[in-house]
């Protein structure tokens, strides 16, 4: 895939590789490697300096019936596949959904959503956006990663299309309106409950839990 | 899964396979015979070179003997049932493997497994380009031979990141050196990597 230009920041793709990310971000982290060549590759090369090192080391002495009991191991049936990617869902997606296709909730003004987690460390959940309508108009406590699976938005950061994230912190206020053409679909994560402007929408809050 | 048990001469009778295959390491020969023909003798040797150093690799990362000797063997058994994403246009063996013990290793510090990528596509449907395998192996040479240039300290930083699987705010709690100075050895260690390698390949 190409023409991704909004990637995931290095801090957070540091912590996915060292595995500290909460799992509603890890799940981003991963749809994003999916789809973007340029982070796959980089953290190909990332193994490759893990790999060399490797090399180096000194082994360590096994215990002397290891390799019976490995070769006996490959007997054993293969675990099951990780789900397959399917439409605009990758296989972390699929996961999430656990194989099924979403079950979209109504917000009303077209806008549906679908939570995937919601725990204490981060929420996550799939938004579908028509064509030219506005996500209401939110700020944020914490840190939230929004990553485009179909469509596009565009808002006062710029434009984002399939495979492009972006990164929204404390404090911004952005309204994304959906792009042109094929409706829609976000994957987001945050770490805190989402603050909206609109009266109504924060009635909603609880209910959503968004 | 069935249709990808090719058998070694299909393989070889295809001649454009058997070019690139003949520029690999052993190892990667290996991996390849275990991805295509699944080849236990050629899995055997894989197991004897890599188990050691990935018993290595969790002891140092902390782990008792009993527990390392386990995720040993948890690990060489994924590199025998992910073989089939083997693709040595895009990591040498020791890469591959590395990268699936640290997945292991981070699942067993994790409530939930990490996410992961999409597997590639099919390797079996792909024609191997032998420009690649070549340079992508040349790059793991020239890798390593950086690796051997670096500074004692800068080494060890980067075996601490990569290797021991320390974070960075415990090297700093072990070597008594602030934070700040941790991470720069890292990123010192990288840059340095960088430079090597353009002298080594322009």
């Amino acid at each position: 895939m190409t023409g991704i230009r909004h990637h995931i920041p290095d801090d957070t793709l540091d912590a996915y590789h060292t595995g500290t990310l909460p799992h509603a971000f890890g799940v981003v982290v991963a749809a994003h490697l999916s789809l973007c060549d340029q982070c796959r590759a980089r953290q190909e090369a990332e193994d490759m300096i893990g790999g060399a090192l490797l090399q180096q080391a000194n082994g360590a002495a096994l215990r002397a019936d290891a390799r019976e009991r490995m070769m006996a191991a490959l007997e054993a049936p293969p675990p099951k596949l990780p789900l397959r990617a399917s439409g605009p869902f990758p296989s972390a997606v699929m996961h999430e959904l656990g194989g099924r296709p979403p079950r979209w909730r109504m917000l009303g003004g077209g806008i549906r959503q679908q939570i995937l987690t919601a725990d204490r460390e981060g929420s996550l959940r799939l938004l579908y956006i028509p064509p030219g309508k506005a996500v209401p108009e939110h700020g944020h406590r914490g840190q939230e990663l929004t990553l485009v699976l179909q469509g596009s938005f565009s808002d006062s950061a710029g434009a984002f299309h399939r495979g492009d994230v972006e990164v929204a912190h404390d404090e911004i206020d952005h309204q994304p309106v959906a792009g042109p053409g094929e409706p829609c679909i976000c994957l987001a994560a945050t770490d805190a409950p989402l603050r909206f402007h609109a009266l109504i929408p924060r009635l909603l809050q609880p209910i959503f839990r968004i | 899964m069935a249709p990808s048990l090719v058998d070694k001469g299909a393989v070889d009778a295809r001649g454009v396979d058997q070019q690139p295959m003949e520029d690999l390491s052993e190892l990667g020969r290996d991996m390849i015979a275990v991805r295509d023909s699944r080849d236990r003798a050629a899995f055997g040797r894989l197991f004897d070179h890599f188990a050691p150093r990935l018993k290595a690799m969790m002891l140092r990362g902390g782990l008792r003997d009993g527990t390392a000797e386990d995720v040993v063997q948890d690990v060489m058994l994924a590199v025998w049932h992910k073989a089939g994403q083997f693709d040595p246009h895009r990591a040498d063996a020791a890469g591959w493997i590395y990268g699936i013990a640290r997945n292991r290793r981070i699942d067993m510090a994790r409530r939930r497994p990490l996410a992961q990528p999409d597997e590639m596509p099919d390797l079996e449907s792909l024609e191997p380009d032998a420009d690649q395998i070549i340079a992508l192996q040349q790059e793991a040479r020239h890798l390593a031979e950086a690796l051997a240039r670096l500074a004692p300290e800068q080494a060890e930083a980067l075996r601490a990141a990569y290797f021991d699987d320390v974070p960075h705010s415990r090297i700093s709690e072990m070597t008594g050196l602030p934070l700040g100075t941790v991470k720069s050895r890292i990123r010192l260690g990288l840059e340095r990597l960088r430079h090597e390698l353009k002298k080594i390949a322009p």
